[in-house]
C-alpha cells in the first residue's frame, strides 16, 4: 500500500466518522441519560427506526426536513415515555419491556412506512467545511451535517450538567441509589420517566439523521441494528457523554475501513474488514471491562449491575 | 409443554396427510383443483429493486381463477425460509412455492422438495439441474445481458472510463453482471475499467452509501450496482454529481441529471407463462431461463446522463442481443491473468452459470 492509498483510506475513515457517527451519537447520548437515572432502555433501536420513518414522512408531506427532525424526536419521545411509564408499574423488568419496544417501534415504522419507501423526500443540507483544502475527497469528507455539531454540543452540555447542576445530581442519585433519592424527597419514578422520555427523544432525532441525511432514504433495512450497537456503545463509553462521542466516531471510522480498502485495491478479506467495527468494539470492551474503574462507573441501580 | 408439542405435531401430520390425499391423484392435472401459491421474498415487496420486480409481476398470478396467492416478505436466507415454506404448505395448504431469493435453494428448497414430493417448488435462480428433485425447478432472467447494455452506454457516457460497481455478494449471477458490464463498456471504450466493492449483504444502506462514496473518491464517474434496493446508491451518486446505471427496477426518477439507463427484469413474462399453464392445468417446466431474445429483460428509459452516441450504441447492443449476439467472446482472462474463457460462449451456456472469476479490467477480488 503506497502513501496515497493510505491517505485515501484515512480520508475515507475521517469522512466515515463524520457521516456515520451521528445516529450512534444521539442514541448513545439518549441511552446514557436513561441509564444514568438507573434504567435501561434496550428499545432505542425501535425509536431510531420509527424516528427515521416519521422524519421521512413528515419531510415528504411538509417539504421541511427540519420539521421532520422535530417530528422524529416527538415520536421517539412518545415511545420513550411509554417505556418509562410501563417500567414504573410494579414488578416490570425494564430489559424485557425494552425488547418489546424494539419490536413495537420497528413494526410500527414498517407498517406505516410502506408508502414512503418509493417517494423522495427533501433532505437535510450539509455545511461544506472542506472547500479550502482543494482536495475533492477531503472536501467531501468534510461535508458536515448540523446535527453532528448539535450532538457534540449536547454531549458537552450533558456531561457538564450531570456533574455541575442540581438536576444532574438528582439524575445521578436516582441512578446510583434509589433509597437515597427517596430519602431526599425525590420521586425516583418521575426522574426515570423523564430521563427515558428524553432519551427516546434523542434516539428519534438519530433516526431522522439516517433517513434525511445519510444514507438519506427510508427503507426497512435502513438501521440494520445501529440502535442496538449504540446501546452497547454506552457501556463501552462507560456512561460518559464525552466518551460516547469518541466511541461513535471510532465506530463510524471503523465502518468506513471495509469499503475504503476495496476502493484502493486491497480487496482480499472484505468480509473481515466489514466486521472491523464489531471486532474493535469487542476488543476495547474487553480491555476496558477488565479495569477496576469500569465497575465503579456503572450506575448502581441498573438492573444488570444489581 | 408435552401436550402442546404433541398436538402441534399431530396437526402438522394431519395437514400433510390431508394435502397428500388431495394432491396425489390429481396434482396439477385437473384445472379445477385449487392452486395455493406461496411466494417468499427476502425483503420488502416495495424496495425499488429485486423484491418489487417480483411482487409486481406476481400480481398477474393473482388474476388467474382458482389460484390463491399467499405472500411472506422479509424472510432471511436461513432455516427461517424452511419454516415459512413449511407453514405455507402445512397450514395454508400451499401446493406451489415460489422462492424468490438466491440463498433459498440449497439446502432449504431442495430438502423440502424431497420431504413434500407433492408440492411444486420453483426458485428464481439458475440452480436446478438434472438429478435435483423433479418437483423443484428454476426460473431465471439473465440480467447480465441488460447490464451489458448498461456497460455499452456507460462506456460512451463516462469521461474517464473509470466505472464503479457496488455489489452485494460474489455469487455467479452478480459476477456475471459485473463482467458483462465491463465487456459492454470495453465494446465502446476499450480502456474502460470497472472497480467493484462488495458489501457482503443484500441490503445494508449505510455500507452501500459508504461504498458509493469510496468509489467516487477513487475517481469513478459512473456508478452501478447489484444490491436488492439500489435507491440509496443511485441517490448518493446523484447528490455527488456522478452518473448512474440502475438495477432491478427503473431508478430513473431518482437521478434526473445523471441517470444513463438500467437493467430490469421482466418476470411478468415468466409469471404470465406460469399463469397460463396453471389455468390449463398443465405442469410447470423444471427450468426456464431467458433474456433479451425471448422478452424477459428490458433496459430502463434513457436518462439525461446518456449521451446521444451512448443511446445509439445501446440500442444497437439490444438489437444484437435479441439476435443472440454473444457477450463472452474469447479468449478472455480473469483479473489474475488466467485464461478463463477459451472460445466464444453462447449467452445461455450453462458453463457461465458457474462463473467464479472477475475478468481482466475489473478491479476487485472475490474473497
Amino acid at each position: 500500500m503506497d502513501s496515497s492509498a493510505i491517505v485515501t483510506v484515512l480520508i475515507a475513515m475521517l469522512g466515515g466518522a463524520i457521516r456515520v457517527s451521528t445516529p450512534f451519537m444521539f442514541v448513545a447520548l439518549g441511552e446514557t441519560l436513561t441509564e444514568k437515572s438507573g434504567r435501561i432502555n434496550l428499545g432505542l433501536e425501535g425509536n431510531l427506526v420509527l424516528g427515521a420513518m416519521v422524519a421521512y414522512a413528515i419531510s415528504f408531506h411538509t417539504g421541511s426536513p427540519w420539521l421532520g427532525v422535530l417530528a422524529a424526536g416527538v415520536a421517539g419521545l412518545i415511545l420513550g415515555a411509554l417505556h418509562g411509564y410501563i417500567c414504573k408499574l410494579p414488578k416490570v423488568n425494564d430489559i424485557a419491556v425494552g425488547i418489546a419496544f424494539m419490536s413495537f417501534g420497528t413494526g410500527l415504522a414498517f407498517f406505516f412506512g410502506k408508502p414512503y419507501i418509493q417517494p423522495s423526500a427533501p433532505r437535510l443540507e450539509s455545511i461544506p467545511l472542506g472547500n479550502w483544502t482543494g482536495n475533492p475527497a477531503l472536501a467531501q469528507a468534510l461535508q458536515v451535517n448540523p446535527l453532528f455539531f448539535v450532538g457534540i454540543v449536547l454531549a458537552v452540555a450533558m456531561a457538564w450538567a450531570l456533574r455541575n447542576t442540581r438536576w444532574g445530581l438528582i439524575v445521578r442519585m436516582t441512578g446510583d441509589s434509589a433509597a437515597s433519592a427517596k430519602a431526599m424527597g425525590v420521586s425516583v419514578d418521575l426522574v426515570r420517566f423523564l430521563a427515558t422520555a428524553a432519551g427516546g427523544f434523542l434516539a428519534g432525532i438519530g433516526g431522522a439523521f439516517l433517513s434525511l441525511y445519510y444514507p438519506g432514504s427510508w427503507n426497512q433495512g435502513l438501521s440494520s441494528g445501529q440502535g442496538l450497537m449504540a446501546v452497547a456503545l454506552v457501556i463501552f463509553a462507560r456512561w460518559n457523554p464525552i466518551r460516547c462521542i469518541f466511541a461513535a466516531l471510532l465506530f463510524g471510522a471503523a465502518g468506513a475501513i471495509g469499503p475504503a480498502l476495496q476502493s484502493v485495491g486491497i480487496s482480499q478479506g472484505y468480509y473481515f474488514f466489514n466486521a472491523a467495527p464489531y471486532i474493535l468494539t469487542l476488543f476495547i470492551l474487553i480491555a476496558s471491562a477488565s479495569s477496576k474503574g469500569a465497575a465503579r462507573e456503572a450506575p448502581g441501580e441498573l438492573s444488570i449491575t444489581k | 409443554m408435552t401436550l402442546s408439542t404433541l398436538s402441534r405435531r399431530s396437526l402438522l401430520k394431519a395437514g400433510a396427510a390431508g394435502l397428500a390425499a388431495t394432491a396425489l391423484p390429481f396434482g396439477f392435472a385437473k384445472a379445477q383443483s385449487p392452486i395455493v401459491l406461496g411466494a417468499v421474498y427476502v425483503g420488502p415487496r416495495d424496495d425499488f429493486g429485486w423484491n418489487q420486480a417480483h411482487a409486481t409481476a406476481m400480481a398477474i398470478l393473482k388474476t388467474v381463477p382458482g389460484v390463491t396467492v399467499i405472500e411472506e416478505e422479509n424472510v432471511p436466507e436461513t432455516d427461517a425460509v424452511s419454516q415459512s415454506m413449511e407453514s405455507m404448505i402445512n397450514l395454508d395448504g400451499a401446493n406451489l412455492i415460489l422462492a424468490t431469493s438466491f440463498g433459498y435453494y440449497s439446502p432449504f428448497v431442495v430438502d423440502l422438495a424431497k420431504k413434500y414430493p407433492d408440492v411444486q417448488f420453483r426458485h428464481a435462480a439458475p440452480l436446478w439441474k438434472e438429478g435435483d428433485p423433479t418437483n423443484a425447478g428454476s426460473y431465471f432472467c439473465y440480467l447480465n445481458q441488460a447490464h451489458y447494455v448498461d456497460g455499452v452506454a456507460a462506456g460512451l457516457s463516462s469521461p474517464t472510463g473509470k466505472l464503479g460497481f457496488v455489489a452485494a455478494k460474489p455469487i455467479p449471477s452478480v459476477l456475471s453482471n459485473i463482467n458483462s458490464f465491463l465487456l459492454g463498456a470495453k465494446k465502446t471504450n476499450p480502456a474502460a475499467t470497472v472497480q467493484v466493492i462488495f458489501t457482503g449483504e443484500w441490503s445494508m444502506p449505510v455500507r452501500e452509501a459508504e461504498a458509493t462514496n469510496a468509489l467516487i473518491d477513487a475517481g469513478c464517474d459512473v456508478i452501478t450496482c447489484h444490491v436488492d434496493g439500489p435507491k440509496v446508491i443511485v441517490e448518493t451518486a446523484e447528490a455527488r454529481g456522478v452518473k448512474t446505471c440502475g438495477h432491478n427496477a427503473s431508478q430513473a426518477p431518482l437521478a434526473p441529471t445523471g441517470f444513463i439507463t438500467g437493467a430490469e427484469y421482466k418476470w411478468s413474462t415468466i409469471y404470465s407463462l406460469y399463469a397460463d399453464l396453471l389455468a390449463k392445468g398443465e405442469p410447470l417446466p423444471n427450468f426456464i431461463a431467458g433474456g433479451y431474445h425471448n422478452d424477459m429483460l428490458q433496459n430502463s428509459p434513457y436518462g439525461a446522463g446518456a449521451t446521444p452516441e451512448a443511446i445509439a450504441a445501446a440500442d444497437a447492443a439490444i438489437a444484437g442481443l435479441k439476435a443472440s449476439e454473444p457477450i463472452y467472446v474469447g479468449p478472455l482472462k480473469d483479473n489474475a491473468g488466467n485464461v478463463v474463457i477459451e472460445g466464444t460462449m453462447d449467452n445461455y451456456d450453462p458453463v457461465l452459470d458457474g462463473m467464479n472469476y472477475l475478468l481482466e479490467g475489473v478491479v476487485g477480488s472475490l474473497t
